[in-house]
């Protein structure tokens, strides 16, 4: 039986997911440039601000996500060659993503109860809204990844056409992509 | 048309273009008012003829919205409107309504309109756009809420499609956001909040959905292009619409006392509101490049082409012109911010509708296949006359709001130019843009001409595919 193994100039998903995915870079790139002008105007600031937070925390987060990444293209190899055991691999992205949430939501009740919020002082407008509007991504993440695994489980993914399939993974890897910039420039260079 | 209900869209139609001649002969006053300070005074004041202008264009806009989705929906959903007589009844009342309050800004002094129509009792006149009186927007709210009755009662009786779910929902937010309209706080910092509650999540927010729609539905018609295809662009749009515009509502709590976050906010929100016009260009001018047939409408693709690009050009890029807080800080409040509110109402919202009434307006005249050829070729000649006028009427005001800037705003306090005599020193470019705006006119009398031609096209060789109207 014939795959659709990917071409040399396969583009993985739909090109109006990855206009989406540009679109969401240029958001978070602009918020990138801004954080770094910011910092360079007022590097106490943000040095005080970064003790403040939890690096051990952001580390388990990055490694939840990455996992999540990992299983994910692990998922979609599998469909792609029609192999058992990519819903619930799907499932378990989905969990490893959760530890993410987990601790997102712990450092930001911890910090909330320390009387820090978006108003404080620069840097945490940045770490509060640049975290939070990531997290609202991952949870759409989340959702579109339960969606993926909903579908696979139907019997509607089969792998002749990869495409809702790769353009939600292609989703995903973005999340994760993000939180791997967001996590050193908050919790270590700042 | 394949619906005998969708003929109800036509008075809206026509309304709406009535309305527009009013909006444009009162921009020529107030063209000259900015040079010619008592043209017309006392019988005509400038906030008086403002007022008039920015409302007819609101309420005009308002008319086209309305006609498109009665055209659209039946269509969409594969079935005739649920009441074609509520459709009448609400095009009458609103159009009286909209007369009436018109004729009250001009006839009865605004103190004494606002005691007239009982204002007293729940105070919501006096804020620029939102002049109306209560009365008025209570006649407002009640028609789009039986307008939206009726939509919904027709679009769940039959097909769904993505078109007519955009469009709705795009629909219930302008429903929703136009109660913030009933709220008028004593404190004016609160009031603003709620001002640009409707203001802004209007324009840069839940229109874009209604122009979205709109453009695929009239894409779909004109190209053949599959559904499925358009609908996934239309999608990204919103979703990117609603991303950038909903927080860039902070460009405009810059400096209305809100905490320091709304600088960073506004500024890096705002600043991606360009991107879904930017997609709207890629995506017309790649449907269009992907065509499964080539319609007879010409004047309808070029009307919506344009939309793409002047909606990009005037909303995205006049608009982030002046976002940034560091460069707002200059600008807020000056003739740039009026140049990118007329290009970007023009191109945004006037051609979308102009994009609809072109498509649309032959078809329920009997005419499927579109207007004669010279009818078109005249229509063509108005998009130009009236779209260049913009773009001159733009670059005018933008010349204008630079050395405003820089006489006025940029100079140290006790160097700087008084407000006034600002005014008078960029007085050419305001002559320069009445006379853009007398082009304009021109343009319009064009357009309008067009209608009058008699004959229609003939069905053009297809490229591939069903005939125009099947898809």
């Amino acid at each position: 039986m014939e795959t659709s193994a990917p071409t040399r100039h396969h583009l993985p998903g739909d090109l109006a997911v990855w206009f989406f995915i540009f679109a969401e870079l240029a958001v978070f790139g602009i918020l990138f440039i801004g954080f770094g002008v910011a910092r360079s105007l007022d590097p106490d600031t943000f040095n005080t601000g970064r003790q403040v937070l939890h690096p051990w925390t952001g580390l388990i987060n990055t490694i939840g996500l990455i996992t999540a990444s990992y299983l994910v293209a692990v998922a979609v190899h599998r469909l792609r060659y029609r192999q058992a055991g990519v819903a619930p691999l799907l499932w378990a992205a989905i969990a490893a993503s959760c530890i993410y949430s987990f601790g997102k939501v712990w450092e930001y009740v911890d910090l909330y109860g320390k009387g820090y919020n978006l108003g404080t002082d620069t840097f945490f407008m940045f770490y509060f809204f640049l975290t939070f509007f990531h997290f609202m991504h991952v949870l759409l993440g989340q959702i579109i990844l339960v969606v993926l695994a909903v579908k696979v489980k139907n019997g509607d993914y089969n792998g002749d056409d990869m495409n809702g399939m790769e353009s939600g993974a292609s989703y995903w890897h973005m999340v994760d992509l993000v939180w791997l910039v967001l996590f050193p420039m908050l919790y270590v260079l700042a | 048309m394949k619906y005998e209900s969708q003929r109800v869209a036509m008075p809206y139609f026509i309304f709406a273009l009535i309305l527009f001649v009013g909006q444009i002969v009162f921009g020529l006053i107030l063209g000259l008012q900015y040079v010619v300070g008592d043209f017309l005074f006392p019988e005509i004041p400038f906030n008086v003829a403002r007022m008039v202008h920015t409302n007819l264009l609101i309420v005009w806009l308002l008319f086209g919205f309305m006609g498109a989705t009665y055209y659209m929906v039946p269509e969409e959903a594969q079935t005739e409107l649920h009441s074609p007589l509520l459709a009448w009844i609400l095009f009458w009342v609103f159009a009286a309504a909209g007369t009436l309050t018109i004729l009250g800004y001009l006839f009865v002094d605004y103190a004494t309109l606002a005691d007239v129509t009982l204002n007293k009792l729940l105070p919501t006149m006096g804020r620029e756009f939102l002049e109306q009186p209560t009365i008025t927007k209570i006649g407002i709210a009640l028609v789009v809420v039986g307008f939206l009755y009726n939509i919904m009662m027709t679009a769940l009786k039959g097909r769904k499609t993505v078109v007519n779910i955009v469009l709705i929902t795009g629909l219930i937010g302008l429903a929703v956001l136009w109660m913030f309209s009933f709220y008028n706080p004593g404190n004016l910092a609160q009031d603003k909040y709620f001002w640009w509650f409707v203001v802004h999540l209007w324009v840069e927010g839940v229109w874009e959905l209604i122009m979205g729609a709109i453009l695929a539905y009239v894409l779909i018609k004109l190209t053949g292009v599959d559904r499925e295809v358009i609908e996934k662009w239309l999608y990204v749009i919103i979703a990117m619409a609603l991303i950038t515009g909903i927080i860039g509502t902070g460009h405009h709590f810059f400096w209305i006392g809100p905490p320091e976050y709304w600088l960073w906010l506004g500024s890096v929100f705002s600043a991606l509101e360009p991107l879904p016009f930017f997609m709207m260009v890629i995506f017309a001018f790649n449907m269009i490049n992907r065509r499964r047939r080539n319609h007879p409408n010409k004047a309808a693709l070029l009307w919506a082409m344009g939309t793409a690009v002047m909606a990009f050009l005037g909303a995205g890029v006049w608009g982030f012109l002046h976002t940034l807080a560091p460069v707002n800080y200059y600008t807020h409040g000056s003739q740039i911010t009026a140049a990118h509110g007329h290009m970007a109402f023009y191109g945004a919202y006037v051609m979308i509708v102009l994009t609809i009434i072109s498509y649309a307006v032959p078809i329920l005249r009997g005419r499927p296949y579109g207007n004669s050829n010279t009818a078109q070729i005249v229509e063509m000649w108005g998009f130009w006359l009236m779209t260049i006028s913009m773009v001159f009427i733009t670059l005018f005001l933008t010349g204008a709001g630079v050395l405003q800037v820089w006489l006025q705003r940029l100079p140290e306090s006790g160097e700087a130019l008084s407000f006034m005599a600002t005014q008078d020193n960029i007085s050419l470019f305001y002559w320069m843009r009445t006379v853009a705006g007398t082009f304009f006119m021109a343009g319009l009398i064009v357009y309008l001409g067009s209608f009058f031609i008699k004959g229609q096209a003939a069905p053009a060789e297809e490229v591939r595919g069903p005939a125009p109207q099947d898809a």
